[in-house]
Order: structure tokens, then C-alpha cells, then sequence
């Protein structure tokens, strides 16, 4: 089991700890509804050193990212961050991640931690270009500062402009005293903030300044488990739960990072084009329960009739809504907003209705 | 954490407060503390009469699920119906505002095989 370079921080601040993807993580310090509600009202810090991190580098950096990854990558420029995934060669996604373009021939790419192994071997079979690619997952630590008052609150750290900067755009700057700090303005809540990108030696000098900053905010250190409910509350995927090498980017709603330019070509581009084309068998959709109760990863879901029409993939009482929600695979007659389905929590069928994403509109 | 003395518990995180033939069941403090936010609690074996360590109910938190277990065998005779509307009292106050069952025992026996607050005590420690 791995630690985080914050692990010391997390133990005294009285969280939770357990093993995820290898690593001990914090799930929760205070409790999820008070860490959800903290990033949604002002600001809160993620320890995501877990994520890994992969560099492209050298003149063949842009074919390389343009052949692994599903968007098309030729429309970023520099400072630019793009959300895409790795298509595999059977119709399902080796993992999603963030493309960051530093310059023509430096990317970075961040990918899940649970994956960090299977992506860098996936990687390197695919670098028939020779492209230069270095693995900087366990020399890199990763903070997400999220919340409405995230970018304010850091702003006192750097003397860059940062209030102002674009969502999913990043600059390097001098942060709480350390050089070259990759400052995004990228998250998985939602609520808006950034992510912040540091050397392992940077972490705590790091950590103890942006806990500062944000002290006139409340900043609170939010756990793995209020993370999932802020990103389920959004739609937002999570690899493993709602998508896996089984499911198509098309099935999963991820047509829109996945380009069928006829300058790009990528992995299984002709299947996945198929997909989109003819559509697939089954979508994943957004619910919300109608009936009482909450609706669980793997749970069936069923037609009025009790016919298996698909199955949960995610599902959680929603702390900013207050209703239960979920995400799941059904089949494509029932995808349409408004759709009634049903899910099976312990041989009951509990009716719910399919609405777009997101959950949370603000 | 909090064990009353003038309770009994069980090795599933269930208290029992006697009263007679009858008895009020909740669930622990450690308990609440490991589930975390509980947000629904789904008891619907009122009128039912259910054998020692059986489910009666399930508890629905956040992040997880998990059944409660009859403590000793009994008719439900009644559900806490606060914890309809306020399933958090479960956590803000799991030995009072927040039990969750009233049985009618059905053997007192049974009382004599829960463990006491000292024997549970370690069972809570990590």
C-alpha cells in the first residue's frame, strides 16, 4: 500500500482512512453531508495524489495522444486541458483522462489511479510512433481546491492572475513560494476551483499554505466519499462504476469527446464510428427514485413488468437535492428524459425516472 | 464513543434497553459512527415476529447499506416513526432520539446471551 505525501495531515485531522487503488486514502473527516456541502457553498481540498500522471514528449507527442485518445487533441493549444479516453481495441475504455497541452510537444496526461498500471502498459504497446513517454505518477502530488470560493482563496497564494482564468485552461506559476506549480482550473465536483500539480517535496509546504488561504473561507479537507457524491450529482463518469472496458463511449454518453475527424485516426475509430452511426443497444442515463429508497452500484433495473432492462452502475442520496439518485445502463427504448423505470433494492421495485444530467443545475 | 451501562449489545452493533417483556433496539454509536450519514431506514416487520438475529430492517446511509439484526427474538410492536422525516437522529442521538424498534420479547432468556457494555466495548476498538 502506497501513501500520499498528505497522509500525516489526513491522520490528524481525525479521517477516515482506507485502501483505494493501492493507496491509503482519506474517505471522509467530518462526514459527507458537511465535506459535500462545504465544497458546494465555499471551498474545499481533495487530497488526488493518487490520479496518475504520464508525460508526452518529443515531435511525435500529438500523433501519439491523437491515436490513444478518443478527442481530438489537434484542437488544443497551449495552457488548454481536454477531457477524453483511451478507446480499447474490443468497443470499451482502457480509462478516461485529461489531456494538458504544455506546448507542441509536451503533454500531460492524467489518468485514474486504480488504472495507473494498465494504462501505462496500454501506452507503450500503442507507441508504434515512438513518441517519449515517462510515468511521473509517484513523483507528482495533487490537490483539488474546489468550491465556489476555491479560485479566490488561492489567489492569495500567486501572484498570477488566476480568478480569471478559464475552466479547463492551466497556467505554471509560482505558488505559495514553489516554482512551476501546474494550476488548472479542471474538477470533478462541479462547483468550479482547480486542481494544482506539485513536486512530492512541494506537497506540505503546500498543503499547509493552501489550508491558510482558505481558513477566512472555511476550507474544509473533503474524503473520497462526499467526492463521489459531488461528481454523481453532475453525471459525471467514474471509471469502473459507469464505465469499463466493456462499455462504449458512445453507450456512456461520451460521443462528445469522441471525434470522428477525418485528420485523426484512433484506436477501434471504425467500430466506435459503427456505434454512433447505428446506435447501441443500451445508454447510460441519469434516474431519480420516485419511490423511497436508494439505488446501489449493480442493482438490477427493471421494466413496469419486472423485465431485466438493464442495471445501476452508480446510486447515492444526492446531499445537495435530497433525493436519491443514480446512473445506469438501460436499454435505448427507455434512455428518453422522462422514461419510467425501475430498480430492484431488495426484490422491491422502486419506480424512477430517467432526467438528463446534470443532477445539479447550481 | 458511547456505551451506556444499562444496556445490552450485540456483535453486530445493535443495542436492547429492557422494560419489562418489552424492549427498545437501536443501533450503537460506533455503528452510526462507520456508516456515516444515514439518510433511510426501512423497518417493515411491524406486527411481524422475528427470531433472535434475524433481519428486522435495513439502514441506508450515504455511502452503504446494512440490515439490522434482532438482538434477541420478538413482535415488532412498533417502528420509531421521527426517524421517517429525521433519519439523522440515528446519528445525533443513537441511544435515545434514535432508536429505531420496540419488540415484545418472546424469550427473556435470550437477554442473558447479549454481551454487556464491557464486553462490547472491545469490540469497538480498531
Amino acid at each position: 500500500m502506497k501513501n500520499t505525501a498528505f497522509l500525516k495531515f489526513h491522520e490528524a485531522l481525525g479521517a477516515k482512512i482506507i485502501p483505494f487503488a493501492g493507496f491509503n486514502m482519506p474517505v471522509q473527516y467530518e462526514g459527507i453531508m458537511a465535506e459535500h456541502e462545504a465544497v458546494r457553498k465555499s471551498v474545499g481540498v481533495f487530497d488526488v495524489s493518487h490520479m496518475g500522471e504520464f508525460w508526452v514528449k518529443g515531435p511525435k507527442a500529438l500523433d501519439f495522444v491523437q491515436w490513444v485518445t478518443s478527442n481530438d487533441a489537434s484542437k488544443l493549444v497551449d495552457g488548454k486541458v481536454q477531457y477524453s479516453c483511451f478507446p480499447n481495441e474490443q468497443g470499451g475504455i482502457v480509462d478516461d483522462l485529461l489531456v494538458y497541452r504544455v506546448d507542441a510537444e509536451t503533454y500531460l496526461l492524467v489518468v485514474n489511479a486504480a488504472n495507473v498500471d494498465k494504462d501505462w502498459a496500454w501506452c507503450n504497446k500503442q507507441n508504434k510512433m515512438g513518441a517519449t513517454l515517462y510515468n511521473a505518477s509517484d513523483e507528482i502530488s495533487q490537490l483539488a481546491i474546489q468550491g465556489p470560493n476555491a479560485l479566490k482563496a488561492m489567489q492569495q497564494l500567486t501572484p498570477t492572475k488566476v480568478t480569471d482564468m478559464e475552466y479547463y485552461t492551466f497556467k505554471k506559476l509560482d505558488f505559495a513560494g514553489v516554482k512551476d506549480v501546474i494550476f488548472a482550473t479542471t474538477g470533478y465536483t462541479g462547483s468550479g476551483g482547480c486542481e494544482v500539480y506539485m513536486a512530492n517535496e512541494d506537497a506540505e509546504t503546500i498543503w499547509n499554505a493552501v489550508m491558510e488561504a482558505g481558513k477566512e473561507y472555511g476550507i474544509k479537507p473533503i474524503g473520497l466519499a462526499a467526492r463521489d457524491t459531488l461528481r454523481l450529482e453532475m453525471g459525471y463518469c467514474l471509471y469502473g462504476n459507469d464505465i469499463n472496458d466493456t462499455t462504449s463511449p458512445i453507450e456512456a454518453g461520451l460521443g462528445w469527446i469522441t471525434k470522428f475527424t477525418d485528420t485523426k485516426d484512433f484506436v477501434n475509430k471504425p467500430y466506435i464510428l459503427k456505434h454512433k452511426k447505428e446506435g447501441t443497444e443500451k445508454r447510460l442515463v441519469g434516474f431519480e427514485l420516485i419511490d423511497k429508497g436508494i439505488a446501489r452500484h449493480d442493482y438490477e433495473i427493471v421494466d413496469a413488468s419486472g423485465n431485466n432492462i438493464g442495471k445501476v452502475t452508480s446510486g447515492s442520496m444526492a446531499p445537495s437535492l435530497g433525493i436519491p439518485i443514480g446512473m445506469g445502463y438501460v436499454k435505448t427504448q427507455y434512455a428518453k428524459e422522462g422514461s419510467e423505470i425501475y430498480v430492484k433494492v431488495r426484490d422491491k421495485a422502486l419506480k424512477a425516472k430517467v432526467v438528463k444530467f446534470p443532477f445539479y443545475k447550481g | 464513543m458511547k456505551i451506556p451501562e444499562n444496556l445490552k449489545y450485540t456483535k453486530d452493533h445493535e443495542w436492547l434497553r429492557v422494560e419489562g417483556n418489552e424492549a427498545f433496539v437501536g443501533i450503537t454509536d460506533f455503528a452510526q459512527g462507520e456508516l456515516g450519514d444515514i439518510v433511510y431506514i426501512e423497518v417493515e416487520t411491524v406486527g411481524e415476529t422475528i427470531g433472535k438475529e434475524e433481519t428486522f430492517g435495513t439502514i441506508e446511509a450515504v455511502k452503504t447499506v446494512s440490515d439490522m439484526f434482532m438482538p434477541v427474538g420478538g413482535e415488532v410492536l412498533e417502528f420509531n416513526a421521527a426517524l421517517e422525516s429525521n433519519p439523522e437522529l440515528v446519528n445525533k442521538d443513537p441511544y435515545g432520539e434514535g432508536w429505531v424498534i420496540k419488540i415484545k420479547i418472546t424469550n427473556p432468556a435470550e437477554i442473558d446471551e447479549l454481551l454487556t457494555p464491557e464486553k462490547y466495548s472491545g469490540l469497538t476498538v480498531h
